[in-house]
């Protein structure tokens, strides 16, 4: 992230190997002799160094490849999302994907000021929200985003989803009330030393300074606190014990007795620890906050990118793009070739080849006949075809099991987190403590009730939970913010607790063990006629097509290439590249192969495609069962390819042919049989289960609704095998949380006697407080080391 | 200590100024963004002039 650290020096490679080319733009593996690894980024690097930005170069910190700009950006009318304003300017709010570094921020906020009737443009890097103003034409939104596009930016409108992550009202009340937490401690504290140090201070002016700390601490306890008392209260009503109202026990009542205290001039008062005490536990719960909320906005930034647009057909036959909630039953849809259908709808005429995947786990596409219902969810794999809309967005399929994941959430917030277990027994040991100490005093040895109040208040104040308030959030903010760094996204707060306890791991097949998308598989081509074919793919939006060019990045567009959709490419003429029927080739039976000839007398060969296993598969499983895992594969798809790709993950348990309500039964039913299963799946019919397991996973390339189901998303080229790193630290995260928890409980059985025994100054209070608060801290600090 | 009077009230107010610069940082939204905030001072002001004049292709 800095540009600090990256003064650093690099360490030299080996003279005797060349490092292999990097692209000059986005800094991928380029092919040998070229500056680029592909059209886009030589366009883009022209782009850069005409607008004489050519400074980002030396100042980007991206990962290769994010800044590769797509082949066909996604068609989004963004000056829908332009808001004119009083004096006539226009406003258009976007988010930027792919920015990393602060010489991305440079970059755009330089190209677009660079552009004579843009007025300001400003990035927020932590919110990847661009802010752009210029001057008259709404209209002129499509170039400027069009111009980022081609700078290698993903951009889409800035959403209501982004803005809920990014807008944090309960975070920003938190920090304010630290900075007034801090605020007041401190200068309690000037206070407070006077009179620990001054022992020949005279009684009025002890009197005088006690007022003065009540004067700063009452209103700072009052409204610093909010944030406590307001869980406290919550907790209460839902009838349980929180951290919080030990906590806010411990504040109000350092509180009320320094009150009475200063009221009748005793010697000490305790202002300075019920605000340091806000003040530290707030620290905690902003770093932690913090943490999270950075994996929220990532979680968000995934989510936005895949909310598209619709292409409605007027009465009139003309197309336009529309939010998907716009379509009402009865609406004519355009479905492009590779679009995903976002509604519910039936075919009007023709078929479709669909790729059901995402909604059935079924890796062949499926064809689907006119007048049959297509499932939202599923990607059209051939043709352009029309459809009927059915449902409404907000009536559909997607929509219900949107509401059932919410549900599902729901029940899995009430998980009570281990702080919480901890404080359902230690908060009565302690009062029960306070109040023996109270009346011991009082009746017993006989002393005023103030007095004997003095104790049994400074026991409250010892073993108000400082530390252990704090185990629990210092250690999810460091484990947290390690996995961040190593591309597993943490959004809920138990979430990590839940991942260490689990036992099974039940894996999806389609996208999840495998990549999703077709690729080439090895055959009997040459690398020439791969380099030719992939040339003309490149004219083609269709999957297999693209999965052609991926296999040969390099290879150059062929000219005068015409696309006959769901069938196949001509040049000249002549058919090149398609199905075996469309090259005049009987039928050969496979979904996944396209046939290819040089010209019209070639032989024809064969391009095979298959959704392959991910290469880290096999050893993110074995590492999985190392961790005490028992895996298990759990499939939409046909037995054949479930046992196939289960033999090679390495996998003994498989089930395939599972509809999503079976996938969400047998999770239920592993539940009930004691298992705290870890599901991982991508797809929309893995949701529901995602939803109910004990803790779910889901790579960032899946759907949104199994994302937005799941408690880590994984991002990353190599998703799997992140997981269990993730697991391992969640383990080790827990082990240090019970340690800290541990520790505080050891620290309260040596202050609490001595708080009995009345021997517990403000002073020693407050040394008992900071110290084991810091070792506290110190400990969570080993949750980055061992993650890192 | 008679001084109290003077320096109690002084420390307190110096005090206050600085927690009231704090929420009006906090406000404005100077706490949003600190990874940009990290790198922008950074940045040079201006990208070099003369190639910015240069009509775009």
């Amino acid at each position: 992230m800095s540009l600090i650290g990256r003064t650093a020096p690099a360490a030299a490679p080996p003279p005797a190997t060349p490092a292999p080319p990097r692209c000059a733009h986005c800094g991928a593996a380029a092919p040998a002799g070229a500056r680029f690894c592909c059209t886009g980024c030589e366009g883009a690097h022209a782009l850069v160094q005409g607008l004489g930005l050519d400074a980002f170069y030396r100042r980007r910190d991206v990962a290769e490849g994010t800044l590769r700009p797509a082949v066909e950006p996604p068609v989004v009318d963004f000056a829908q999302h332009a808001v004119v304003q009083k004096d006539g300017t226009v406003v258009l709010e976007l988010m930027v994907a792919g920015l990393s570094c602060g010489a991305c921020v440079w970059l755009v906020e330089q190209a677009l000021a660079a552009e004579p009737d843009v007025l300001s443009a400003r990035v927020s890097l932590s919110a990847r929200r661009l802010r752009v103003t210029w001057r008259d034409d709404a209209a002129r939104a499509n170039e400027l985003a069009a111009l980022l596009a081609r700078l290698g930016f993903r951009v889409v409108p800035f959403s209501p989803a982004c803005l809920r992550a990014t807008e944090d009202a309960e975070g920003r009340a938190l920090i304010r009330a630290l900075g007034i937490a801090a605020f007041g401690s401190m200068n309690v504290m000037l206070v407070s030393v006077a009179v620990w140090v001054g022992s020949d201070m005279g009684e009025a002016t002890r009197h005088l300074l006690h007022w003065v700390a009540a004067l700063i601490a009452l209103p700072v306890v009052l409204v610093a606190g909010l944030p406590f008392y307001r869980n406290a209260l919550a907790g209460l009503r839902a009838g349980r014990m929180s951290m919080d109202l030990a906590v806010s026990l411990g504040v109000l009542a350092a509180t009320a007795m320094s009150v009475s205290e200063a009221a009748r001039n005793g010697p000490f008062t305790w202002f300075d620890g019920a605000t340091a005490l806000l003040a530290l536990l707030l620290a905690g719960r902003v770093l932690d906050r913090a943490a999270r909320r950075r994996a929220r906005q990532a979680v968000a930034e995934l989510l936005a990118l895949q909310e598209g647009t619709v292409t409605l057909l007027g009465a009139d036959g003309g197309a336009r793009a529309v939010p998907v909630d716009a379509p009402r039953p009865g609406d004519r849809l355009l479905v492009a070739a590779g679009e995903r259908l976002r509604l519910d709808a039936v075919l009007e005429g023709g078929d479709a080849i669909l790729d059901t995947s995402a909604t059935t786990g079924e890796s062949l596409p499926r064809t689907v006949m006119a007048g049959e219902a297509l499932p939202a969810g599923a990607v059209n794999m051939g043709a352009p075809f029309t459809a009927r809309v059915t449902a409404a967005a907000r009536d559909g399929s997607l929509a219900a099991m949107a509401r059932l994941l919410e549900r599902a959430e729901g029940a899995r917030g009430r998980y009570v987190d281990i702080a919480d277990r901890a404080v359902r027994v230690y908060v009565p040991v302690v009062h029960a403590v306070a109040l023996a100490t109270f009346l011991g005093w009082w009746l017993w040895v006989g002393v005023s009730w103030q007095a004997a109040l003095v104790p049994a208040v400074a026991a409250l104040i010892v073993t108000c939970p400082c530390g252990f308030a704090i185990a629990v959030p210092a250690v999810q903010a460091v484990a947290v913010g390690a996995l961040f760094r190593r591309g597993v996204l943490v959004a809920s707060g138990t979430a990590l607790e839940r991942l260490a306890g689990a036992d099974v791991a039940v894996l999806d097949k389609t996208g999840t063990l495998t990549e999703g998308q077709p690729s080439l598989l090895p055959g009997d081509w040459t690398p020439a006629q791969l380099r030719a074919a992939a040339g003309l793919a490149r004219s083609s939006r269709h999957p297999l097509a693209r999965a052609l060019v991926e296999a040969c990045p390099d290879a150059p567009a062929m000219p005068g290439v015409t696309e006959i959709p769901g069938r196949g490419l001509m040049q000249g003429g002549v058919a090149l590249l398609g199905s075996a029927g469309f090259l005049g080739l009987p039928a050969d039976g496979t979904g996944l192969t396209l046939w290819f000839r040089a010209d019209a007398d070639a032989a024809p060969v064969a391009f095979r495609f298959a959704d392959r296993l991910r290469d880290e598969a096999p050893a993110s499983v074995a590492a999985l069962t190392a961790l005490g895992l028992r895996p298990e594969l759990l499939s939409g798809d046909a037995a054949p390819a479930a046992a196939a790709v289960a033999a090679q993950a390495g996998i003994a348990d498989w089930r395939a042919g599972v509809d999503p309500a079976g996938k969400a039964a047998h999770v239920e039913a592993l539940r009930a049989a004691g298992h705290r299963p870890l599901m991982v799946g991508d797809g929309i019919n893995d949701a529901a289960a995602l939803a109910l397991a004990h803790v779910s996973a889901a790579p960032e390339a899946g759907t949104d609704l199994a994302q937005t189901a799941s408690d880590l998303v994984l991002r990353g080229a190599a998703p799997l095998s992140a997981l269990p790193a993730a697991i391992a630290t969640a383990r080790r995260a827990q082990r240090l949380a019970r340690q800290n928890i541990a520790f505080s409980l050891a620290y309260n059985l040596v202050a609490v006697p001595l708080a009995i025994l009345g021997l517990v100054t403000p002073l020693i209070a407050a040394l008992v407080m900071a110290s084991s608060s810091l070792v506290v801290i110190l400990n969570s600090l080993r949750a980055e080391r061992d993650a890192a | 200590m008679d001084i109290l009077v003077l320096l109690v009230p002084l420390a307190l107010l110096m005090g206050l100024m600085g927690l009231v610069a704090f929420l009006w940082n906090l406000r404005s939204g100077q706490y949003e963004d600190l990874d940009g905030a990290a790198s922008r001072i950074l940045f040079d002001d201006q990208p070099p002039p003369p190639s910015r004049k240069e009509p775009s292709p």
